[in-house]
């Protein structure tokens, strides 16, 4: 355990800036905070959690994957690919640090998507545990611990000043660039803080929401529920909750024609738009029932089937606040789980 | 080091079918010259160009763009350039509130015997597209290499 | 008011004045309300709820109803009774399977406001008098209504409503001077680059989420032409600058002339993005360059884009101060 104080925060962000891009969250013109990259006179915004999620590193919402040229009768294909910078991520709350495993479930297994996978080689994640938890968190539901989240380096803000912890060997390697302002810290300061964290998170509302008759094996018993329609009456069609959400990890490729070649690209997709399973033959969902349920059941049958049980959602709550009508995959759990009643 | 090159502006014409292309025809047939930076589209009435149109022209590297149509009153269906002319002052107006340059984009009305005007608006707003230069606030940097 | 819109409510569907209502469902922490249909007594005794949360506009969910037919009692604020008259003059509803009760409002709360200021950990919200009294894990807090009032209500252009068929609370007069126009103007005085500089931080922002393209009333095309993938425009993100111009601009001039200013999509947006300043740029050279005009007051007036004047202004005259 190592101790920074806060007095040298500023210097501990110089240190790692020197030889990594470095990104922490910043609070924008409407007060909100969004990741933005680290210079001398940055401040550190004190929101609980970043507007849009930190998978935007890893798995950007547009990227160009290889162009087209052509010449007469010969196509040449260029690899737009440039070599990757280190960048070190701060500040990654423990919803977000638990999203990257559920990405990581999806793009790192064969066939690897090599794109996802340099950035994630590039990218050191530094965590901070929640000191304020909100009323729409609910992470511990899924076995999630925000007072002691993952990623290469996790810190706490303690009363003694900022503590860090190295959890790999990418996290050590990042702190031995900060040495000279690192003093041993005292793990008690650690556990005071994760003990008042936890006392809070005792009392949100939601940290007692069940997950019981939800998971893996539910389809036959959930998939032709009469709720569905209901909870879906009001759903815009929009794709708000699939982008601000931080493990949604669907794509659309497609191909921009410049005028003197092509730019293949691929950008978030959301299962919440009508064409997003438009084919040749057709539309496979043609109502927004359909598709909310998709969304739904992905997250919360779909993916633990395939997981081995574990949620694809990290109840980081930003679907909560962010839903034009208000419904979200809350709301869903209790009508549809066994408990919530 | 590249050469710099001298700034030839790309200038989107939209004309109408019955006045201003017949006007861009009766210039060239009475020998007055226009640049050849502006590239005409054919349109059947001032009043078919849409918004999208216009923008599209900008992403696709025009740094300016140009809509001409019979005058007032004489629209072959009628009305057609007056609805057109309601869309364009209000476009044009907005894309002044976003900051995009308000000289780029104009409007002017080309009767089929106006094979002088069509050459001297042409050369007048090619003059002010290469004095304000190239497109930035509405380009699409794909289109551009 | 929430207790006698119920009980009304509960009457319609007993006397078959309706077979369904249109209201607001209440959620987890009294400001997350859902749009819903209640179809019995025992659903609105549950949870419908009128309070200074229910913000949506319910207006444009009654293109989709009345497509599923039978009769439908819809409670609408008078802002959202502009949305329905110009739903109704572009056909686009009909009036005869609708029971509109107009509901008194004096102006909505944004939550958003009330996190700003610091308040967090909200359990529940209750309203006293000109406070809301804001339950929280931490305790409570008292909040002064004016200071949680969202943005599109301090500049109320209207308390008036335009269309109902009984009225629950007393309709209120139109508002003279709203102020709504201020912030355009004040933008209009800028220069073109401030302007510039000002709207690229605000739509390099947008997410494309298409959030303020879905709740927006006046947005109800079949398909958009920006999902059509024959339009040449389709597009699922925006890739870059000319991108989030082109989607904004052309979603503005779609609803020009048509916006009644019901503030939907600044509502909604999740980057906070002040979308009615295009929608209100345009209203507010409709007004000075075609006459006042204001969408959805009258269901047989002409749009503005589908009329015009001999002697209109020539688009070279229109524009605000040259670079």
């Amino acid at each position: 355990m190592k101790r920074l104080s806060f007095a040298r925060l500023n210097e501990f962000f110089a240190a790692i800036a020197a030889s990594n891009a470095l990104y922490l969250p910043v609070d924008n013109s409407k007060g909100k905070a969004e990741y933005k990259k680290w210079q001398e006179g940055t401040e550190m915004s004190r929101q609980l959690n970043t507007l849009r999620s930190a998978k935007d590193f890893f798995f950007p919402q547009t990227e160009n994957l290889m162009e087209f040229k052509m010449d007469g009768k010969s196509v040449e294909v260029i690899d737009t690919r440039r070599e990757a910078e280190d960048f070190v991520i701060f500040g990654v709350r423990a919803c977000d640090a638990a999203s990257f495993k559920i990405l990581d479930s999806v793009y790192l297994v064969d066939p690897v998507d090599s794109y996802y996978k340099t950035r994630r080689e590039h990218g050191v994640v530094v965590t901070l545990a929640c000191a304020r938890p909100a009323e729409t968190c609910f992470c511990k539901v899924f076995g999630i611990d925000a007072a002691d989240p993952a990623g290469d380096v996790t810190a706490w803000e303690t009363d003694e000043g900022l503590m860090l912890r190295a959890n790999t060997e990418k996290g050590e390697k990042l702190l031995s660039l900060t040495a000279a302002l690192l003093e041993e810290g005292d793990e008690r300061a650690v556990e005071a803080a994760q003990e008042k964290t936890r006392e809070i998170i005792e009392k949100l509302p939601l940290s007692s929401l069940s997950t019981e008759g939800l998971g893996a094996g539910k389809t036959a018993e959930l998939f032709d529920r009469p709720e569905w329609k209901a909870l879906s009456e009001a759903c815009l069609g929009c794709g708000t909750c699939t982008f601000v959400c931080p493990t949604c990890q669907c794509y659309d490729v497609r191909d921009f024609d410049t005028g003197n070649g092509i730019k293949r690209f691929r950008c978030w997709d959301s299962c919440m738009y009508s064409d997003f399973t438009l084919m040749a033959h057709g539309n496979s969902r043609n109502s927004q029932v359909e598709r909310f349920r998709q969304r739904f059941m992905h997250k919360l049958v779909y993916y633990p089937d395939r997981s081995g049980g574990t949620f694809g959602c990290v109840g980081c709550g930003r679907c909560l606040s962010r839903c034009p009508i208000s419904m979200n995959i809350v709301k869903v759990m209790k009508t549809l789980g066994g408990k919530n009643k | 080091m590249q050469d710099v090159k001298e700034f030839r502006p790309k200038i989107v014409a939209f004309c109408c079918n019955w006045c201003s292309y017949a006007g861009a025809d009766l210039a060239g047939s009475s020998r007055l010259s226009y640049p050849a930076d502006v590239k005409i589209i054919r349109v059947p009435c001032s009043c078919r160009v849409n918004p999208l149109f216009i923008l599209r022209a900008f992403q696709r590297g025009a740094d300016g763009v140009i809509m001409a149509g019979c005058h007032p009153g004489d629209c072959h269906y009628t009305s057609g350039n007056y609805f057109a002319r309601r869309r364009m002052t209000l476009l044009f107006s907005m894309l002044d509130y976003l900051g995009i340059e308000r000289e780029r984009t104009r409007v002017e009305w080309i009767s089929a015997a106006e094979g002088a005007k069509f050459s001297k608006t042409m050369n007048e707003f090619a003059a002010t597209i290469a004095a304000l230069g190239e497109n930035k606030r509405l380009e699409d940097l794909r289109c551009k290499n | 008011m929430q207790e006698l819109m119920k009980k009304r409510a509960i009457e319609l569907l007993a006397d078959g004045t309706c077979d369904r209502v249109l209201g607001w469902e209440k959620g987890d922490f009294a400001y997350d309300q859902t749009p819903a249909l209640f179809h019995t007594a025992e659903e609105l005794r549950a949870s419908f709820v009128y309070n200074g949360f229910s913000a949506a506009n319910l207006s444009k969910y009654l293109v989709k109803e009345c497509r599923a037919g039978g009769k439908i009692a819809v409670f609408l604020k008078p802002c959202d009774t502009y949305s329905f008259n110009q739903l109704l003059a572009e056909h686009r509803i009909k009036r005869e399977m609708i029971y509109v009760i107009g509901v008194a409002c004096d102006g909505k709360a944004d939550v958003e406001k009330l996190k700003d200021a610091g308040i967090d950990g909200i359990t529940d919200i209750r309203e006293e008098g000109e406070c809301y009294v804001v339950s929280t894990i931490y305790g409570d807090k008292t909040v002064k209504k004016a200071e949680a009032l969202a943005e599109r209500c301090l500049n109320c252009k209207s308390r008036k409503h335009m269309a109902y068929d009984e009225l629950i609370g007393e309709s209120g007069e139109v508002v003279p001077n709203s102020g709504r126009f201020d912030m355009v103007e004040q933008l209009e005085a800028m220069t073109p680059d401030e302007r510039y500089e000002f709207w690229r931080g605000e739509l390099s922002r947008c997410i494309r989420c298409n959030a303020c393209r879905n709740v927006c009333p006046a947005c109800t095309c079949e398909q958009c032409i920006f999902d059509n993938p024959k339009s040449g425009v389709a597009q699922k993100a925006a890739v870059n600058s000319f991108e989030e111009n082109m989607f904004h601009i052309i979603r503005a001039f779609h609803v020009a002339g048509r916006c009644t200013d019901c503030g939907e999509c600044s509502r909604v947006c999740p980057e906070h993005i002040p979308l009615h300043l295009l929608n209100r740029k345009f209203i507010k050279d409709v007004n000075s360059f075609y006459g006042e005009y204001q969408a959805g007051e009258d269901p047989a007036a002409r749009p503005p884009l589908g009329r015009y004047e001999k002697n209109d202004i020539e688009p070279g005259e229109a524009g605000g101060n040259r670079a």
